[in-house]
């Protein structure tokens, strides 16, 4: 039986961390509460897998990453500095938030307008743009797209490009909301050799056991807005009573 | 995509002289042709004539059917309907009176021209917007527009439009496939709930609709905001028109120009 009641990880943790959340509170503005006092540490370079079940606060813990959310108690904080109105414009660059649906992150008439939008907003010059962003579909694999409309590539296609759009802004974080929901298997498998390849720390909510398995050492289970289980994924994967105390299932 | 593709919308990857122009040189192009069209006079046929026979010489030159062109632009005929009364308003010499109960409707030479010219410029003018979306881009469109210093937010409400039409759709055509799924009726049973019902029904589809897209633009915004908007909108810079399209330009917009100046002193000025 794994210990729940120290969260722990496997890695000592350094002393900046790249993310560091802080007993983060929040309450929906109709009054639910959301999060009760969720406090986690990611480090450089690490893959970490956010699983619960709906309604658990997993979206609402992502949109606090990047200050879109802010809580009232509490307090985010990314390489060691407090998200607040005078850092917000860095931690967007250092923390790159990818929403489920690429309908809503894709909202430019082209491909190439789309990778292009965070870059631009970062100030950067013409022939920087441009590197940047066929850096970034180089690396989801979606070269030779930069013209093509949103509505006219698949679900697979749409959300690798979404991945690229916050790619070509060089984050040090990738926060994805599901990004295997909804995607048939080659896809999938596409995405999966994605995740595993791409250099950056990643925090991704999903409810694919078997995603977690492959690419994510260590998991976090969201239960009622708190953190029931922060540590390696294989043990709690492999612990029948466990997945079915949180509602998951086996790989 | 589930929005019927225009006839026209398979022209739009083909290559001719016309698709390889720049964008911005055909938006000018045609916006110079549609000014040309609203300036000549009522009644110049010679430059009307003049001006059909270069729109249609490029509509072949960009290798789309002249007769799909022809027959599309009778879209916009409804709304040049509104000139018919023109005809009966214009002096001149009477060709038919209508009497219409206290009133007399008069028909006149003169009215009837107005009338007719305005018919076949507001033709031609469809005709040319129709070449420039045939061939261009809507995205192209977009840049162009931009580059032609129309300001940022406008630009950004059409991407914007471009953008969600289609996914708007979608959702729409999903909700009333659902509904058509379960709109079921029983052998020998009248089918159920009045027109109210019905209309009730609807009504709370377009709100469900309304609100799903205004959560959608929230979240839209709230990516924009992820990957550092701020307010402003940004664009890459638009390389410079080349000598030769600036050559064309200048050539297209001369003789537009050329014809509707000689039209009015070949006239002596509009009648």
């Amino acid at each position: 039986m794994l210990d729940l009641a120290e969260p722990h990880t496997d890695q000592p943790a350094p002393t900046v961390a790249m993310l560091e959340l802080r007993g983060l509170h929040y309450t929906y503005p109709d009054g639910t509460p959301a999060l009760r006092g969720v406090s986690l540490r990611v480090c450089a370079g690490e893959k970490v897998a956010l699983v619960g079940p709906n309604g658990a606060g997993k979206s609402t813990l992502l949109l606090h990453l990047n200050g879109v959310l802010r809580a009232p108690e509490g307090a985010v904080l990314v390489d060691g500095a407090p998200v607040a109105d005078t850092t917000i414009r860095q931690v967007r660059a250092r923390v790159g938030l990818v929403f489920q649906d690429p309908d809503d992150q894709l909202f430019s008439p082209t491909v190439f307008d789309d990778v292009a939008f965070g870059p631009l907003h970062m100030g950067l010059g013409e022939a920087e743009v441009r590197e940047r962003v066929a850096r970034a579909l180089a690396q989801v694999g979606m070269a030779g797209f930069e013209r093509r409309m949103p509505h006219h590539m698949s679900l697979g296609q749409r959300k690798r490009v979404a991945i690229a759009t916050v790619l070509a802004m060089d984050p040090a974080l990738l926060a994805l909301d599901e990004p295997s929901a909804g995607l048939d298997p080659r896809a999938r498998r596409g995405l999966v050799q994605l995740l595993r390849d791409l250099p950056q720390a990643m925090i991704v909510s999903t409810h694919d056991m078997r995603l977690v398995a492959e690419v994510f050492p260590r998991m976090v289970v969201l239960a009622e807005g708190q953190v029931a289980y922060d540590g390696p994924s294989a043990p709690f994967l492999a612990d029948s009573a466990l997945l079915e105390r949180y509602g998951l299932e086996r790989p | 995509m589930t929005l019927a593709p225009s006839a026209l919308d398979r022209y739009i990857d083909s290559k001719s002289p016309v698709h390889a122009l720049d964008a911005r040189v055909k938006l000018l192009l045609t916006l110079a042709c549609i000014l040309a069209l609203g300036l000549l006079p009522p009644g110049a046929w010679a430059g009307i004539a003049t001006i059909a026979t270069i729109l249609w010489w490029a509509v072949l030159r960009a290798r789309i059917g002249l007769g799909l062109v022809m027959r599309r632009a009778f879209v916009a005929l409804p709304f040049a309907l509104v000139a018919l009364t023109l005809v009966f308003s214009r002096p001149g010499v009477p060709l038919l009176r209508l009497p219409l109960g206290p009133l007399t409707l008069t028909a006149t030479d003169a009215g009837l021209i107005a009338f007719a010219s305005v018919l076949v410029k507001s033709w031609l003018s469809v005709q040319a917007a129709l070449l420039l979306t045939a061939t261009t881009h809507f995205t192209d469109v977009l840049h162009a527009l931009r580059a032609l210093r129309l300001p940022a937010v406008l630009v950004a409400i059409l991407s914007f439009a471009y953008r969600y039409l289609f996914v708007l759709v979608d959702e729409a055509q999903r909700m009333l496939r659902a509904r058509e799924c379960r709109s079921a009726e029983l052998p020998g049973q009248r089918p159920g709930g009045s027109i109210v019902w019905r209309a009730t029904v609807v009504g709370q589809m377009v709100g469900t609709l309304f609100l799903r897209s205004y959560e959608r633009s929230e979240r839209i915004y709230v990516a924009m905001l992820s990957r550092g908007y701020s307010g402003e909108l940004r664009a890459l810079h638009h390389r410079p028109l080349s000598r030769r399209e600036q050559g064309l330009l200048f050539v297209g917009g001369g003789i537009l120009a050329a014809i509707v100046f000689l039209t009015y002193v070949a006239g002596g000025g509009p009648r």
